[in-house]
């Protein structure tokens, strides 16, 4: 039997847009630069040591815009705070948990920062005058204690904060996904690997925005040479893994789907291979999937050398970014495209300059990155006695 | 002698009267849309009491009998009217289902079909075999997605059982649109907060029909509660007659029913 195309009126145009893209790209770049950060620091690996104060600050940096995108796309944004005040506990709503739980994340971050600087505040502030060092004055939070037993406690405190970070990050970006999986009335979001999916192409987008902007920074600053080979090697292969496992969790999904050949396969596949066919299995899967999939297991082999990492990672780390972006673009309007009258596509076309349109979008991803160069005025990003002592330890 | 010689003239009379008055306005009420007299005309009609206004142990409960269903679109006028719902958003909707000898199903609601279907399709080239109407609105369900989601309890389900939105408190996040199975949520263009069908809440409340209810031409639309044996919605539910819900895997218990539906119909 076959069926012509029909929407339900009222869904004839995708009601959550490029905002809903945005927001959990942004949140996925917090967490990601925050597991790379953290690693380092609760893990001990040692090569990444280097970065881990430079992923801190990005993950701060991107931290602000989290909620921008939501309260943005709100009929109401100024009953925002409704969320807050009043969450719905008792059914209980997925949603109504994400504003406890960003908060968390965001208090759990912004201390992790304070404890990770407290010590190079101290420094820092009697270097400097007027504004700054009434700013540093005011992050210091009134201590002035230098003791090898007070610095001590400030990385003891600032691994237990990652300790407890990490889960929350996983948890933060894991709910994202378990928000769109668990809307039975999407045949597209409705599968129980949505959070898994979500989570890891989280870590992907984070790890690869540090690693793209790690290697801008230091090429901006022509300090190629202090970037340690340890750090490219480990990074390459932390970013490869992560996004292996990612494409083989969104393929195991397809593939399951398209061999049971029901008849959810049959909508969602006249979802992939008409409106989205496109910017689904063109880009985000033959172009901006296998091509940096290839070229991070090679860059991952011993053979390669350092020359080349430093031209082909920020590369593939560039792709792997737009990736997650047109997963999310796939993923948040390709479910809404294909509409709940099980019998045609719905229509989404975002504009220029509407409120919710493409340049709000594109600022809310540029913004981050001027933060970021802001914040790099106030946080040191680089340790450098630490660099020179591991560059001496691992340059090859 | 005279006397009732006068009587049976002036009864003769209004006989005719009535007669004229009837039948033209009932082939008004058949041929053309609802006019916009139609407000003041629910408001003052003497035919609602149907339903016992303060009574929270109802159990509501509306029916669609498709067979019964003319495309008249009357209901979807006097639902707009009745809630002020903004042009090009539909609270409810009627949708004409076409299917051909080869059983491709042609589904259509221009307009929602508030303007009726006095035009057939002119895009089909097989033969058709039939075709039916079908009135969309909201589920009322037992277990509402909508509800589940709404992460800040602005739409809740009222003791009696009703669906309804707090737009006072409503912030138009757009969960409970996404999270409807049945296309009925919307955010209303002009409150900018989720808006959905009531079942005509506040008419209810004051024992009077749903507006869409009261201005069905062929009774295709019932209401009642299903709790008083003598109303028609609960005679037809303790019949043998074959009800259906809409999307009955995805678990919300819809309890608005189909009368003599079809498996095409999703």
């Amino acid at each position: 039997m076959q069926d012509m195309g029909y929407v339900f009126p009222n869904d004839l145009h995708v009601h959550w847009n490029l905002m809903v893209v945005v927001y959990p790209y942004i949140l996925g770049m917090v967490a990601g630069a925050f597991f790379i950060s953290s690693l380092s620091r609760v893990f001990g690996a040692i090569s990444l040591a280097g970065i881990s104060k430079f992923a801190l600050i990005f993950a701060l940096a991107w931290l602000p815009f989290v909620t921008v995108p939501l309260i943005n796309h709100l009929g109401h944004p100024e009953r925002f705070m409704n969320m807050m005040i009043t969450p719905n506990f008792e059914t209980p709503s997925l949603m109504a948990g994400f504003g406890v739980l960003f908060t968390l994340y965001a208090v759990f971050l912004i201390l992790e920062v304070l404890f990770v600087y407290r010590y190079e505040f101290i420094t820092l502030r009697n270097r400097s005058t007027g504004f700054k060092k009434s700013l540093y004055n005011a992050l210091l939070l009134g201590t002035n204690d230098t003791s090898a037993q007070s610095r001590k406690r400030d990385i003891r405190v600032s691994m237990l904060l990652s300790s407890i970070g990490i889960p929350l990050a996983a948890l933060l970006n894991g709910y994202e996904g378990f928000v769109l999986g668990t809307i039975d009335a999407n045949i597209l979001w409705n599968t129980p690997l949505m959070p898994i999916i979500f989570f890891f192409s989280a870590l992907v987008s984070g790890v690869a925005g540090v690693i793209l902007f790690y290697i801008l920074a230091k090429a901006i600053t022509n300090k190629l040479d202090d970037i340690e080979t340890e750090t490219l090697r480990t990074l390459t292969k932390i970013l490869w893994a992560l996004f292996a496992f990612t494409f083989a969790v969104q393929m195991i999904d397809i593939a399951s789907l398209a061999y049971a050949s029901t008849h959810r396969w049959d909508l969602i596949n006249s979802l992939l291979s008409g409106p989205l066919s496109f910017s689904y299995w063109t880009m985000q899967v033959m172009i901006l999937s296998i091509i940096p999939a290839i070229v991070l297991a090679i860059l991952s082999l011993r053979i390669v050398s350092r020359k080349i990492i430093l031209i082909a990672l920020p590369v593939a780390a560039l792709m792997l970014l737009a990736e997650v972006f047109f997963m999310r673009w796939n993923t948040v309007i390709g479910g809404q495209i294909l509409a709940n009258s099980d019998r045609g596509f719905a229509t989404y076309h975002p504009l220029m300059f509407e409120k919710e349109g493409i340049l709000v979008s594109a600022l809310l991803l540029i913004l981050p990155i001027v933060l970021f160069w802001l914040l790099s005025k106030i946080f040191p990003l680089w340790d450098t006695d630490r660099i020179k002592r591991h560059i001496t330890h691992y340059k090859r | 002698m005279r006397v009732n010689q006068e009587l049976i003239d002036r009864d003769r009379r209004g006989f005719i009267q009535s007669v004229v008055t009837g039948s033209v306005g009932g082939s008004l009420m058949l041929m053309i849309p609802m006019s916009s007299s139609l407000g003041k005309e629910l408001s003052s009609s003497s035919s609602e009491a149907k339903v016992n206004p303060i009574n929270l142990d109802a159990n509501y409960c509306f029916m669609v009998d498709v067979t019964g269903c003319i495309g008249c679109g009357n209901c979807c006028v006097a639902d707009r009217k009745e809630n002020n719902v903004p042009e090009g958003q539909y609270r409810t909707w009627v949708e004409r289902y076409v299917i051909d000898i080869y059983n491709t199903v042609y589904v259509d609601a221009p307009d929602g079909g508030e303007k009726g279907y006095s035009e057939p399709r002119t895009d089909i080239e097989a033969t058709i075999k039939e075709a039916f109407f079908v009135p969309k609105l909201c589920n009322m369900c037992e277990d509402p997605s909508c509800v589940q989601g709404c992460p800040i309890s602005a739409t809740f389900t009222t003791p009696d059982g009703f669906v309804i939105v707090d737009s006072d408190h409503c912030v138009a996040c757009g969960y409970c649109v996404m999270a409807c199975p049945y296309g009925v949520r919307f955010i209303n263009e002009e409150t900018k907060v989720a808006d959905k069908c009531t079942w005509c809440y506040h008419r209810v409340r004051k024992g009077k029909l749903p507006a869409c209810v009261q201005a069905c031409p062929t009774g295709a639309r019932k209401f009642g509660d299903l709790n008083d044996l003598e109303s028609e919605v609960s005679k037809i539910y303790r019949s043998a007659e074959r009800l259906e819900v809409l999307k009955p895997e995805l678990g919300n218990e819809p309890t608005l029913y189909y009368i003599n539906s079809r498996e095409e119909v999703v």
